[in-house]
């Protein structure tokens, strides 16, 4: 029986492994964030090559992946589904890597008063992308119970939107002493953040769709 | 040789079985690429063999009790009307079978040769036709209940079900060729089996029959048919009745299969018997039918709402008119065979049928008699010679007539196949060629539908640019506003100051201060920015308005993209530094400029070029 099941044994491997992968990148753009505000540059540094690896990792797990489903013509009627679901898992690792990036290039300035608001806007974003990979997982062991678990998808967005919408307020109407130029930085900033959340609200729109979908 | 020649008719039947009814066991797996062709057809081919030579003979004993063909020609003739009926009718579209098609046929057998039809074993096969689907329906409900409760009780990874799919769809196909070839076989081969009689084979751990080696023969007919032809068949009307979910898919096969399974064992219906039940009649059954009746079921237990009534229509006209037209072509075409080429049929002399045919002969031969009558008068000798003559050449001017007709019969038919075969490529042709057309235009609409899906989505990306680009400006020129006013209010408590202090040394400071600010407020390092800004941003409106009014100067410019803004005048003289009044003015101006009438907006004309 095993013999029978080796290829699916090791898809499923496989795909767990991508799901940890972009998990662990999206907890490294968390880390390499709070780093960068609280200064840490030596840690910076470490996350920013830790993201990359884990966005390459990723990559080649996707590409393996995809390989096996159009081989070995897997899940045919929701391949597709399933193919672009992989994409926008991966464009979470993709967007954390790329705003890590940004911060390490563009070198921001945050004043003091603002670094527990971006803290906390990184924590939120973050955590809706968290709450988004368990929902892969279950989609693929238990597809009913998908949309219980997006609702705190949707939840923890929303607070990043409103978090990422107060600092914006904060930026360009209390904070007199900031150059123009630095409060549209730092408001790009908050978007760069705020995207992980979007990201992830994406992910979520589309497994509740597809739960439904195979679950006709 | 000539055994092969005459078993050419039920070969041709059994490709034809194989080619259409393979679709209902791989038909969903090949189609949704569950199950790829190359393995389906394998495994249909070896075990539609296996179920014809193990469980052929059950049903092909019913058939034989319908009707006993006796003689080669006959079964040859059996065997090629049923199968002219089915190629005839699935060209007209119609509903058919050929379980109900080699039924009509022997039927027909039985009218021409004058044999009785055993009106309990038609009652038994056509209260089967009935039963098959109905059974069907109902092994389908049970199954696809069970099916979903497992689903429900067991959580299984989404690749694990799916590969659980794949085998069950093998297992259970494997099943429905092996229940297929048991059932079917009876239709392709059941009336050869009383005329023909082959040596037994023994090969040491085995014997195979006469009936056994014919079953495999047509088993390998099927076989072929399921090789060379059901791919098309299974890509081109394997979901046309419903598209099915695999695991629908599995329900109907294993459902299909059980019915046509418990229709062809005999040792299922002796179990039956021995616990003191009737035992179950083993009759081929239409597959299709049965399918029909499964599919139905399935639809029927998910509310009933996805079932096309009119398919039990067609069933019920396909159980009336392939037997009847069966029986048709079978009385005419043994007839001719018969008549024409003289083989025996098995026809009872007291046929109706051989009545007429006697009576025709017997006036043929009056009329000669007639003749020789005259002929008499003549000298004996001659009259002996001529009547001997005439006598051979009448009886052979009775043939000749036949012959002529039978061949000019013959060469129609011959030409009317040809004709439907170049039709049907001519059709087949056109078809294709539509096919493309379709496809290229279905490709061009799609290709259009997502240039325009990916247009409207940059469209929406632009319009979300601009409105960010808008409220950027905005923003920027709220904080030179702020900053201005800021200053402008600094500057007048300056002044203030100033006018109370008497120190020379400190009101010349003041003096400087305010002179500062004022020079901050005029030559403002973040107004040239936001200056700069608003003409990068408004290039392609201000290239316009440039083109539309060639007296317009910079600085009318510079107030037509602020108006744009909907800033208010205010606002735009703390951007440009001028006094509101200056605005006002310059606005009038503006409105002239442009000719714009008092009754319009200016700020709206403005947005609409």
């Amino acid at each position: 029986m095993s013999l029978l099941f080796k290829n699916v044994k090791e898809l499923v491997r496989d795909i767990d492994e991508f799901i940890n992968t972009v998990e662990q990148g999206v907890l490294v753009f968390k880390e390499g964030v709070i780093n960068y505000l609280n200064d840490e540059k030596t840690s910076f540094a470490e996350k920013l090559e830790r993201i990359n690896y884990l966005e390459a990792n990723a990559d080649k797990l996707q590409r393996k992946i995809d390989d096996e489903f159009l081989m070995h013509s897997i899940l045919p009627q929701n391949i597709s589904d399933i193919e672009n679901m992989l994409d926008k898992i991966d464009e979470i690792i993709d967007i954390s890597k790329d705003n890590l990036y940004q911060f390490e290039v563009e070198i921001p300035y945050f004043p003091e008063e603002i670094v527990q608001d971006y803290i906390r806007l990184t924590n939120t974003s973050v955590e809706a992308a968290l709450h988004a990979f368990p929902a892969v997982r279950t989609f693929f062991r238990e597809p009913l119970k998908v949309k219980d678990i997006l609702t705190k998808v949707f939840f923890y967005e929303k607070e990043a939107d409103r978090i990422s919408r107060n600092i914006k307020r904060k930026l360009f109407h209390e904070m007199d002493e900031l150059q123009l130029s630095q409060k549209i930085h730092l408001r790009y900033f908050a978007l760069h953040i705020e995207t992980i959340s979007d990201k992830a609200e994406t992910l979520a729109d589309m497994l509740s769709i597809m739960a439904l979908k195979i679950n006709l | 040789m000539i055994i092969l020649f005459y078993l050419s008719s039920g070969l041709f039947l059994g490709w034809s079985l194989g080619a259409n009814d393979a679709a209902n066991i791989f038909g969903t797996a090949v189609g949704s690429r569950m199950v790829r062709f190359k393995k389906a057809a394998v495994i249909a081919s070896i075990f539609v063999i296996i179920g014809a030579v193990v469980q052929g003979a059950g049903a092909s004993e019913t058939l034989g009790k319908l009707g006993n063909i006796s003689t080669l020609a006959a079964a040859f003739t059996v065997a090629l009307s049923a199968a002219l009926s089915v190629y005839w009718m699935t060209r007209m579209k119609l509903p058919v079978s050929t379980s109900q098609a080699i039924v009509g046929a022997i039927i027909g057998w039985n009218f021409y040769t004058n044999n009785p039809t055993d009106i309990g074993t038609l009652t038994k096969i056509v209260t089967t036709w009935i039963s098959g689907p109905l059974l069907g329906g109902v092994f389908a409900i049970l199954l696809f209940m069970l099916v979903k409760r497992v689903q429900k009780k067991v959580s299984l990874h989404l690749l694990y079900r799916d590969a659980i799919i794949r085998y069950g769809l093998l297992l259970v196909g494997g099943f429905g060729a092996y229940s297929l070839g048991a059932n079917n076989i009876a239709n392709v081969m059941g009336v050869f089996t009383g005329s023909i009689d082959l040596p037994v084979i023994d090969l040491g751990f085995a014997t195979f029959n006469s009936t056994e080696q014919l079953f495999f023969i047509g088993g390998v007919a099927i076989a072929i048919g399921i090789i060379t032809y059901s791919k098309r068949v299974m890509e081109t009307v394997g979901n046309t009745l419903m598209p099915l979910t695999p695991e629908a898919a599995i329900v109907v096969v294993l459902a299909q299969s059980l019915v046509l399974f418990i229709f062809s064992s005999q040792t299922l219906s002796n179990a039956f018997q021995s616990i003191g039940l009737p035992p179950i009649p083993l009759v081929p059954v239409s597959s299709s039918q049965v399918v029909i009746g499964a599919i139905l079921g399935i639809g029927l237990y998910k509310g009933g709402k996805e079932i096309k009534f009119n398919i039990l229509g067609s069933i019920s006209l396909g159980w009336l008119a392939t037997p009847i037209v069966a029986g048709l072509v079978s009385f005419f075409l043994l007839f001719f065979v018969n008549n024409v080429f003289k083989k025996d049929v098995g026809a009872n002399e007291n046929s109706p049928v051989q009545e007429i045919v006697m009576k025709i002969d017997s006036i043929a031969e009056s009329a000669i008699q007639d003749d020789t009558i005259s002929l008499v008068e003549e000298t004996p000798d001659f009259q002996a010679e001529r009547q001997n003559e005439l006598s051979e050449d009448d009886k052979e001017s009775v043939d000749v007539p036949m012959i002529v007709f039978g061949s000019l019969a013959l060469l129609l038919l011959l030409l009317s196949i040809f004709m439907t075969i170049k039709v049907r490529k001519i059709r087949q042709k056109q078809d294709s060629e539509l096919q493309k057309l379709e496809n290229k235009y279905l490709f061009k609409q799609k290709e259009l539908e997502d240039t325009l899906a990916e247009q409207k989505v940059r469209q929406s990306d632009l319009d979300k640019e601009l409105k960010f680009r808008q409220n950027e400006m905005v923003t920027m020129a709220m904080n030179i506003i702020q900053k201005n006013e800021f200053l402008s209010s600094l500057k007048n408590e300056i002044v203030e100051i100033k006018s109370s202090v008497k120190d020379p040394e400190a009101r010349q400071a003041f003096n400087r201060l305010s002179l500062m600010i004022s020079q901050n407020l005029s030559i403002d390092r973040d107004r040239e920015k936001f200056q700069m800004h608003i003409n990068e941003q408004n290039s392609n409106f201000l290239r316009l308005l440039s083109e539309k009014y060639p007296s317009i100067t910079e600085n009318e410019k510079r107030l037509t993209v602020l108006l744009r803004l909907n800033l208010s005048s205010k606002e735009i003289a703390s951007i440009l530094n001028i006094s509101p009044k200056s605005v006002e003015m310059n606005r009038y101006r503006l409105r002239k400029k442009l000719k714009v009438s008092p009754k319009i907006n200016l700020s709206d004309f403005i947005r609409e070029i």
